[in-house]
């Protein structure tokens, strides 16, 4: 296969993942990875650079278009980018250090894991809560639209979530995926935000965070151009379209196929890993 | 004040998509020109050898622009992505530092100097 072949079908790929990651909330980014290494025998170093690349132009295109509806939390995204951003570099001196077997390994497990997460039932608890001081002097508290107009919301467990950021900014910075579902579960479940808001503000900070362990892949020699174009391209354009159709669209379907696709992948990653074929 | 915030999410928004759309121009130019250039070789991916030195930093990645080199204007499309939420952050650090908000100003300042360190090496 030559080099326009190749990055024609990766393109195509790269375009199936963003426009179901984008439809089921999972993010293009999560399944690149493991079809660049098991189906097209790249190395997972290689797929991770171009995948990480492909996270932060999906990000960034869709928090442009979270922004308009106001459901980010500008404060809550800066604050926790701390997390994720220290989180990110360790990550991704670890994935110099770490054997590429147990890179695959780790992924999987991710994978698996947050496949589980988005079948999970969203939690709507928050509102009339005892205040978290230090939410207090970070002004964390906000409001957000509502069918019965604006809502206010009160941040809990401030220390927990920002914990919690470290993890997910790390496994980003080693994995080179957006962690997007950890992101969500800290901001959710941990700290109570509003699922609409810890969504589009998870989506906010993965560009950010993604950037950070992009300049060490960089500087390791982990991105190439060639292998990165395709997929960068592909994944964008599909996560277009993929949100775009999900206004209004039945993707129940869609989403067991997607889950479904990821189970798969995840167990395969894990299992050449663990024999030592990554 | 509700109002100056909407006018700072409204900017970033229209720099995130700037940016990105930017980005994905370079890329595919730099593809298309790279590909008919270089199409019919084999790619070989599977065995890890890492980037030349000319395609691993940011002043590497210029001169290669200015060379000429397909491959490397591909890499400095992918640089603008990168730039962009590193622009985000930097546009924060003065929105905040114009809001008086001293604590928050800070945090993206500490936010971008992680960056910054990270791509520069």
């Amino acid at each position: 296969m030559n080099s326009l072949e190749f990055s024609l079908i990766v393109g195509l790929f790269g375009a199936a993942a963003g426009f179901l990651g984008a439809l089921t909330g999972l993010g293009g980014g999560v399944v690149i990875t493991p079809v660049l290494t098991l189906l097209f025998g790249v190395d997972i170093r290689y797929a991770i650079g171009a995948t990480l690349v492909s996270v932060i132009a999906t990000s960034s295109g869709a928090a442009s278009a979270f922004l308009k509806e106001g459901f980010s939390n500008i404060r809550i995204g800066m604050f926790l980018e701390i997390a994720t951003t220290f989180g990110a570099i360790t990550g991704a001196f670890l994935a110099t250090r770490v054997a590429t077997s147990a890179l695959g390994v780790i992924l999987g497990l991710v994978l698996l894991y947050s496949a589980f997460l988005s079948t999970r039932p969203k939690s709507e608890i928050h509102g009339k809560v005892r205040a978290d001081s230090l939410a207090d002097r970070l002004m964390l508290d906000s409001t957000y639209p509502t069918p019965h107009g604006w809502e206010p919301y009160r941040v809990q467990r401030v220390k927990t979530g920002f914990c919690m950021m470290f993890g997910a900014g790390a496994l980003s910075g080693l994995l080179g995926i957006g962690s997007g579902a950890l992101k969500v579960l800290a901001m959710d479940h941990a700290m109570r935000i509003p699922f609409k808001v810890s969504t589009s503000t998870s989506n906010f900070m993965i560009g950010v965070t993604a950037a950070a362990s992009a300049g060490i892949y960089l500087n390791r020699g982990y991105i190439d151009p060639v292998l990165a174009m395709p997929v960068m391209l592909g994944v964008s354009i599909g996560s277009l379209l993929g949100a775009r159709h999900l206004a209004g669209a039945e993707t129940r379907v869609l989403r067991i196929v997607f889950g479904v696709v990821v189970g798969v992948l995840a167990i395969e990653m894990i299992y050449s890993g663990l024999r030592g074929k990554i | 004040m509700q109002k100056n915030e909407e006018q700072v999410e409204r900017t970033i928004g229209v720099m995130l998509r700037g940016g990105v759309i930017s980005a994905a121009a370079v890329v595919f130019a730099g593809g298309v020109w790279y590909l008919t250039r270089f199409g019919m070789l084999v790619p070989n991916y599977q065995t890890f050898r890492g980037e030349p030195p000319d395609l691993r930093s940011v002043a590497g990645v210029w001169q290669g622009v200015l060379g000429l080199q397909p491959r490397s204007v591909i890499q400095f499309g992918l640089l603008l992505l990168i730039a962009t939420p590193i622009a985000r952050v930097a546009f924060s650090a003065i929105a905040f530092a114009v809001q008086r908000d001293a604590v928050y100003a800070a945090l993206s300042l500490v936010v971008l100097t992680v960056l910054i360190f990270s791509l520069l090496g």
